[in-house]
């Protein structure tokens, strides 16, 4: 079995290669194609289902240097969009056979439309997942929006849609997310063994590599993680919110680390856990994955909350989950579905004492300065006052 | 016009009145609005997007935005949703100084705006109040797909009618439904009508910063009303009178009968300088002939009218059809028919802060017009109701050098 070092290494080295080098190479060795998409919740049994690699485009994060992307966004939207185009504007996507957009915010959807302009022969969809909590119309619809991307998918794939392939591909994206969910139940448990830097590295690994090799990354990481001897530290427990789209720099997820807390649950990368039931195997595997949406989709931002005190109870709910002691709300500037969710989400805590606070964040943020003296000064206060100073 | 202006006071007198006779309110937005469905059930259609503009345009915005900003709403967002909850947490007095009620139901038609959701899942928290939803499907492909239209028409007969019919206590008239409609027919004729009287020369309207004022009754609580149908009557007869006597439009720098450019312009006006804004193009002799702006609570002049003969469905048509509901592409062909059909002599985007919905993507928009139609354009920032995002001198200076460059156009054209 490979080192933490060589797991963690490689985890690093998918993450930091802006030319997406393995799906370039899996296309080339598989003769297969590749399909893109953007945060936060894609089917991407689907896009697996139909024999092509389903690849996260999560963003260019700090180290891509935006040269053509600010020329299609006003300051005062995100930057996640800027930096995807710069991928695509700079020849980095070409790769991809197409691209799924998920109905997250206005912004990824309006660039969806941009796309279709951009790159007129490439395939493109909106995936407009239901809002709708009822398991008639709602699954209906999605089942349907999903069938259509099948057949779409296959058709690209020159291949026939295919119940069974479909029907593994559940089976497999159970397994992902059952292994993610080992690791975050991991790091809930001891974070002192699972920084979060690592954890997320193993994550992003998983938006580019096949399903297999990534369960395979994950288990041997927890497998070496367990044997690790490492003690506790005397560090607050924090839960960051809001980081579910946009994603943070590493070097911010650090300084949160070095400023005395430890990270127990997160909202990166959320859309490869968004479900929180396995697909249900045997029958009907559109209507397996369609329902599940419906019925298991996680509470979040990108999605209605149909419960009228939904929001408040949330984030206190997963503070016991996660037996944490604090909350950093970290936002990306201009972040619709984060920063009008705050004020409901921020209310529910403070109600239930739950000591906050919050900052916003872009991706290429480079100074943490500001960010190491504030999650500092929250992780002293709650170690002195249980977080009222 | 005094008639909109009795209307909408008279609209206010009803809602603030409410909790004594018992009038039942829905609030709900304006895209996608089920306005005609809602009145067939007697009761009344609150618009918090238009208490968000009026209080802007009256001054009153900053003080709220700051009230929610100070509530820990964040910067970043969209203001009319802080504009609505600093007017919540200052009394809830409406833009004609009446108090409002309260809703009895919160109907959420998710059309083409995120933000939406988010917004109703505000309002819940400072009402106790049923709340339904309405998931309109997004037309990526360019049009409304059949299985999204009936996705809509199965949500509104299995939801949307049954919270009525228990929020009201009545039961689903579709005869009446199909009564409204009607009058929502004849006003779309004649609203349309009206908008393409801009193709004159002159144009007797402006058909950004006038049509606002025109599509209110429309957009707002009178779709499906005799008085809406009877105020787009006189408003076809009053434009048609100027067409006839070949005069231009009211504006703040007086009527416009001279027209030096025509323009078409994309994204919301701002509200809190609103005829300072105005004044900026007809100082320049500028009037717009098309706007994209007066077709977010729908768009009409390519067709599609509400249909008494199929109710349900209409309201589908109608809900997946408006502006903010449509694709990046079939916006920009929309601007580029509105330049050729209108001969317009350049366009401009106002590209708003708050809005995702409208701003993400518009710097594209731009590109693209300018290549399909060969003329360049125009973008300005600022914001809907937030004074901070006016600066008046930057954007009175953006347009003066445009329309100096269009001129020298027309010269270099003309040598
Ligand atoms: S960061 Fe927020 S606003 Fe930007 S694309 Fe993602 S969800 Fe949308
Ligand atoms: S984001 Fe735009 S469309 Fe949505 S409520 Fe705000 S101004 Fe209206």
């Amino acid at each position: 079995m490979n080192t933490r070092a060589e797991i963690v290494d490689r985890a690093r080295a998918l993450y930091e290669d802006l030319d997406f080098g393995s799906v370039k190479e899996w296309c080339a060795t598989t003769g297969r194609k590749a399909v893109g998409y953007l945060p936060v919740y894609a089917p991407r049994e689907i896009i697996h289902a139909v024999g092509m690699l389903p690849v996260g485009v999560q963003g260019g994060g700090d180290r891509l240097e935006i040269i053509r992307g600010d020329a299609f966004y006003q300051s005062y939207i995100c930057h996640l969009p800027r930096s995807v185009v710069e991928l695509l504007q700079s020849g980095r996507l070409d790769m991809l056979s197409g691209m799924l957009f998920p109905s997250t915010c206005d912004v990824i959807r309006n660039l969806s439309g941009m796309w279709r302009i951009l790159r007129p022969g490439l395939y493109t969809r909106y995936c407009d997942v239901p809002q709708v909590p009822e398991a008639g119309t709602g699954a209906k619809f999605w089942r349907r929006e999903l069938e259509t991307l099948l057949d779409d998918l296959a058709k690209l794939a020159g291949v026939t849609p295919d119940p069974a392939s479909l029907s593994r591909s559940n089976a497999l994206y159970n397994e992902v997310r059952d292994v993610i969910g080992a690791l975050y139940r991991a790091r809930r448990d001891t974070p002192w063994k699972l920084p979060t830097e690592e954890l997320y590295l193993i994550l992003r690994a998983g938006e580019v590599l096949p399903p297999e090799d990534f369960i395979q990354m994950a288990r041997d990481y927890l497998a070496v993680t367990a044997a690790d001897d490492a003690r506790p530290r005397d560090r607050v427990r924090v839960i960051v919110v809001g980081a579910f789209c946009e994603q943070p720099p590493l070097g911010l997820i650090k300084t949160i680390e070095r400023a005395g807390c430890y990270i127990v649950d997160d909202d990166f990368l959320l859309g490869n856990r968004l479900l929180t039931a396995p697909v249900p195997i045997g029958g009907d595997p559109l209507t397996a994955l369609a329902d599940t949406f419906v019925r298991h989709a996680m509470p979040s931002s990108i999605l209605y909350e149909h419960a009228p005190d939904g929001k408040k109870k949330l984030i206190p709910a997963r503070v016991a989950a996660a037996r944490a002691d604090g909350v950093i709300f970290a936002a990306p500037s201009f972040c619709d579905p984060a920063l009008l969710d705050r004020p409901m989400l921020r209310a529910g805590a403070e109600a239930a004492n739950i000591p906050c606070i919050a900052f916003q964040y872009s991706e290429n943020t480079g100074q943490f300065q500001q960010f190491r003296e504030q999650a500092g000064t929250f992780s002293d206060s709650i170690k002195l006052w249980g977080g009222q100073a | 016009m005094e008639l909109q202006k009795e209307m909408i006071a008279e609209h206010f007198r009803r809602l603030e009145q409410a909790p004594e006779t018992h009038e039942p309110v829905v609030y709900t937005f304006v895209p996608g609005n089920l306005t005609e469905l809602v009145r067939s059930f007697g009761a009344l259609p609150l618009l918090p997007e238009i208490n968000a503009l009026q209080s802007g345009m009256r001054g009153m915005s900053r003080k709220y935005i700051a009230e929610a900003e100070k509530a820990g709403h964040s910067e970043d967002v969209c203001t009319y949703v802080k504009c609505d909850v600093g007017m919540i947490k200052s009394g809830n007095i409406g833009p004609t100084g009446t108090r409002l009620p309260k809703p009895d139901l919160l109907l959420l038609s998710y059309t083409g705006c995120y933000t939406f959701m988010k917004w109703f899942e505000l309002l819940r928290e400072e009402y106790d109040c049923p709340a339904v939803f309405l998931h309109i499907p997004y037309q990526s492909d360019g049009r409304l797909a059949p299985e999204h239209r009936q996705f809509i028409v199965d949500q509104i007969r299995e939801k949307i009618i049954p919270a009525l019919e228990k929020v009201t206590g009545r039961a689903y008239d579709e005869g009446k439904l199909r009564e409204l409609l009607g009058y929502s027919r004849d006003a779309e004729d004649d609203l349309v009508a009206v908008l393409q009287t801009a193709k004159q020369r002159p144009s007797p309207i402006d058909a950004y910063f006038g049509a606002v004022y025109y599509v209110g009754p429309i957009f707002s609580a009178f779709r499906g009303t005799p008085e809406g149908a009877a105020y787009y009557r006189a408003l076809r007869q009053e434009v048609d009178a100027r067409v006839a006597a070949g005069q231009g439009p009211t504006t703040p720098s007086g009527r416009l009968d001279e027209q030096k450019y025509r323009l078409v312009v994309e994204g919301p006006p701002n509200w809190t300088s609103f005829h300072e804004f105005w004044q900026m193009f007809s100082d320049e002799g500028a009037v717009c002939v098309a706007s994209t702006y007066t077709k977010v609570g729908g768009t009409y002049e390519f067709g599609f009218r509400h249909d008494p003969g199929d109710p349900i469905g209409t309201l589908a048509d109608y809900c997946g059809g408006c502006y903010t509901n449509l694709s990046l592409p079939q916006r920009i062909d929309m601007l580029v028919n509105y330049v050729k059909d209108y001969a317009a002599d350049g366009f401009l985007i106002n590209s708003v802060k708050s809005c995702n919905s409208f701003s993400a993507g518009q710097l594209l928009i731009l590109r693209e017009v300018e290549k399909r139609t060969g003329i360049p354009g125009a973008f300005i920032e600022s914001d809907l109701v937030d004074p901070r995002y006016f600066s008046a001198a930057n954007i009175k200076n953006r347009l003066e050098s445009y329309i100096q460059m269009l001129a020298a156009r027309r010269l270099g054209g003309a040598s």
